[in-house]
């Protein structure tokens, strides 16, 4: 039973990066109707840049709020520069354009930080104050952090005139900027905000995967799965689809398949909900773009 | 100062012409409205305003040369433009929507009045101010729009169609509720219609558009009683 | 053009193409090989996703599936190189049909996550324990390179194993992408584009869509899983880590430069994923990506046609 729990909370807590990074993809599918293929490759630039900040002395922190601030502005620039030549092209287009912002950033990684793993000090004290003989202090405080940044994120959404307007943005572009919204300037902050998040979930998932230029490629896989599985235009829904792959990972790693297929199992996942549930868990709308 | 000049105007959606030199103005505190079968360019002229379409020619709106400005500085000019469609948004609550014609202003406290005075104007709505949009009917859509539109405060409304697909006595109610509001807040209003004899009974002034050209225009209480005119273009 | 000057131009072709060998060194030779691999891979991708307008970023898996049975073929059961391409090109087909399945339904960018998540587990799924005697594990199966049939030298220079490679992988691919150049050309071909560009229509015209996308899966499967097998015996080697999910890029890459939904393009591709590489490996060992992902991005901007796109530009007569 011990082991069992262990793996659950293990799982929640992997769940929660899954959460952030889902979230993310949501975020920028809803405006967009694109998936960012980049994402995973944006947040280990981000935790690249957080990690020498570090080395060079900056206290932990202060690290992550400006790597946070820096992946912001990134993000914001990357929608400007990059996305909107390509808005009103076709599918394939865009696709490509996310796939060749994928390799240019690890690509840069490498170049510029180096191919060799590196280790990641969490700022966490290595024992729980809460459970400890199922969750390590890591666990927890990452748990935590992401459960905060996911709170705030919605809050922003819900309570303020920005998020408001973005989410008008999102819906209905045209009827937005009727109402004077500047709708492209909606987009690159939502893709600020994801960039955002997706920094944050690198900076927690590092300490526990070690940081080098590949660390993201395979948990994007699962931040995959946790959209498709929670309706990819439901936010909350890629929250709950995360943590739920999370546990899934854990549960199906320890017991049933063994660690080495974790990735088989996010592909089939994928597949799965794409064929059988195309619009998730909670997803409303039924997509069948052709 | 006329309220909007326009001139010469061409509109295009993508690489086919829709607008083939438009000439027409209004002037300040009138109803004026476009009449024309489908595909006309009655659609095209108010996005051609708003400049949600690619344009060439003169629109001057307020004095200033619009031609060239993004929609959302139009906006902040004052023109509110409820669509064809009604264009709410329909994931997100009445009270939401209302919220978001007021986008652009900056006076909270006026916002929430204004809020208020639409509730007023709209009971229906008020009653449903927490529910999403898309979950209201066609009539109370329409209601929705036009109350969204006139958080702007706006200088000029442009309506498209807002009898489409409506019940006769819901589009009666919207009809009383336009003059009114042109009346007692004095908007005025360039209205979009295929509708001829409501528009025409509600209208000071109007154009009639054939393939994206004025072929008439007058006062509309001559072309209500003209029945050669009617019959001729208007089907009536 | 008259018949002469067609028929002579033709011979010029092919007595270079013959003798071509001869005047480069084994290693030169080898790259030749490898970038005429990679063009039938690339052609196979092209099929799917230049013609028929579906986005595969898992076309690595395919390459690896054709590689890996080949290897396993000459390895465990003593096929010979040539006949290991058949089987590759058959169990393809059939990976291609079942990943297509799931495709009917999904389109665009959905599509194009399902093969992404594909491309990513491959190198997991390879290493797998179970399989692993088939496979060789993590160290993969060493092979060796077929030699000549028959002794013969040309202007004193021999014909090794890569310079018989050549024509083997030449004799391979000719076929394939006289096949496919007629393929796109007649009624088959005329199904596919229709359903890229108006999916209602062509159902409505009475094209049967699942059928028609289902081949085509498989046939573009099948051409870049015998891409693999012949990649396998050029090589000589298979290894878990050489299908990673950047060779599902490489391949897009090469579409997209060589030119989508064009036939020869893929040689222009293939020849930038075989040659840019080793010229930008020479500034950083990261930087080939990088030359990739700027030019991928750079020419969805300025040229979305690829070579043949721009050559079609300059010379407007042309046929494809």
């Amino acid at each position: 039973m011990d082991s069992f729990l262990l793996q659950i909370f293990s799982g929640l807590a992997n769940g929660s990066i899954y959460a952030a990074l889902g979230l993310a993809l949501v975020m920028i599918y809803q405006s967009t109707h694109h998936i960012n293929f980049a994402q995973g490759e944006m947040a280990t630039f981000a935790t690249f840049i957080a990690w020498t900040l570090i080395e060079h002395g900056v206290p932990y922190w202060l690290s992550f709020f400006m790597t946070v601030g820096i992946a912001f502005v990134g993000g914001l620039l990357i929608q400007r520069i990059f996305i909107k030549p390509v808005e009103r092209a076709p599918v394939l287009n865009n696709v490509i354009v996310f796939v060749g912002l994928l390799v240019i950033f690890n690509a840069m990684s490498g170049w510029i930080f180096g191919q060799t793993v590196k280790a990641f000090n969490s700022p966490f004290p290595t024992a729980s104050l809460v459970l400890p003989q199922y969750i390590s202090g890591h666990q927890l405080g990452s748990l935590g952090v992401t459960l905060g940044v996911l709170l705030v994120v919605f809050l922003f959404f819900k309570y303020t005139p920005i998020g408001l307007a973005m989410r008008a943005a999102a819906q209905n572009p045209d009827s937005a900027s009727l109402v004077g919204i500047p709708v492209s300037w909606m987009l690159a902050l939502g893709w600020g905000l994801a960039s955002t998040i997706g920094a944050v979930a690198g900076i927690m998932m590092a300490p526990v995967v070690f940081l080098d230029p590949n660390m993201m490629g395979g948990i994007l896989l699962y931040g995959f799965a946790a959209a498709l599985l929670g309706g990819i235009d439901n936010p909350w829904g890629a929250v709950v689809g995360g943590f739920i792959v999370g546990v899934l990972e854990n549960i199906l790693g320890a017991y049933v398949i063994g660690t080495e297929l974790k990735l088989s199992v996010a592909l089939v996942l994928i597949v799965g909900t794409l064929t059988l549930m195309p619009n998730g868990l909670f997803g409303r709308k039924v997509v069948t773009r052709v | 100062m006329k309220l909007l000049e326009v001139n010469a105007l061409q509109a295009w959606y993508g690489t086919t012409q829709a607008l083939f030199g438009l000439n027409f103005s209004l002037e300040r505190g009138g109803i004026t409205t476009i009449l024309g079968a489908n595909g006309a360019g009655k659609t095209t002229t108010l996005r051609a305003i708003c400049q949600t379409v690619k344009t060439s020619g003169d629109i001057v709106l307020l004095g200033q040369s619009t031609s060239r400005y993004p929609t959302d500085k139009i906006v902040r000019m004052g023109v509110a433009h409820v669509p064809d469609g009604r264009g709410t948004f329909t994931a997100l609550t009445v009270q939401e929507n209302l919220r978001l014609g007021a986008y652009t202003r900056r006076d909270k406290e006026m916002v929430a009045q204004d809020i208020e005075r639409i509730y007023t104007r709209f009971p229906r709505l008020k009653e449903r101010f927490n529910q999403q949009a898309g979950t209201l009917s066609g009539g109370e859509q329409q209601m929705l729009a036009i109350g969204r539109a006139l958080m702007l405060r706006p200088t000029l409304l442009l309506l498209d169609e807002p009898s489409f697909g409506l019940a006769p006595l819901i589009v009666q109610e919207i009809f009383e509720i336009m003059k009114n509001i042109n009346e007692v807040d004095q908007v005025s209003m360039l209205l979009v219609e295929q509708n001829a004899s409501l528009a025409l009974n509600l209208a000071d002034y109007a154009y009639l558009l054939e393939t994206g050209k004025v072929v008439l225009s007058g006062a509309a209480s001559d072309i209500r009683s003209d029945e050669s005119i009617r019959r001729t273009y208007l089907g009536y | 053009m008259n018949f002469i000057s067609t028929r002579l131009i033709w011979l010029v072709v092919l007595a270079g193409l013959f003798v071509l060998p001869f005047f480069l060194p084994n290693f030169r030779v080898f790259q030749v090989n490898l970038m005429i691999v990679y063009a039938i891979a690339v052609l196979g991708l092209n099929i799917l996703t230049g013609y028929a307008g579906q986005i595969s970023l898992g076309h690595g898996a395919f390459y690896a599936i054709g590689a890996y049975v080949a290897a396993a073929l000459m390895e465990h059961a003593g096929f010979s190189a040539y006949t290991t391409l058949p089987v590759a090109a058959v169990v393809c087909f059939g990976a291609g049909v079942l990943m297509g399945f799931p495709a009917l339904r999904l389109g665009g960018h959905y599509l194009a996550l399902a093969t992404f998540a594909l491309a990513l587990a491959v190198p997991q799924l390879l290493k797998h324990k179970a399989i692993a005697h088939y496979t060789g594990g993590v160290q993969g199966i060493v092979l060796s390179k077929p030699e000549a049939p028959f002794e013969f030298r040309f202007l004193g220079i021999a014909l090794s194993e890569d310079r018989w490679l050549y024509f083997v992988t030449l004799a391979v691919a000719l076929p394939l992408f006289w096949f496919a150049s007629n393929l796109v050309k007649g009624r088959m071909g005329r199904a596919i584009i229709a359903i890229r560009d108006q999916p209602i229509a062509a159902g409505a015209l009475g094209v049967n869509l699942s059928w028609v996308k289902t081949l085509t899966f498989g046939l573009s499967a099948a051409y870049t899983g015998i891409a693999g097998a012949l990649g396998a015996v050029v090589i000589a080697f298979v290894a878990p880590d050489s299908f990673h999910s950047f060779v599902s890029i490489s391949l897009l890459v090469g579409v997209v430069v060589g030119g989508l939904g064009t036939i020869w393009g893929a040689l222009f591709g293939a020849a930038f994923i075989q040659f840019v590489p080793n010229i930008a490996d020479e500034i950083s060992k990261s930087a080939p990506w990088a030359v990739y992902g700027a030019i991928l991005i750079a020419l969805i901007y300025v040229a979305p046609g690829g070579v043949m796109g721009a050559l079609k530009k300059l010379n407007p007569g042309d046929a494809k």
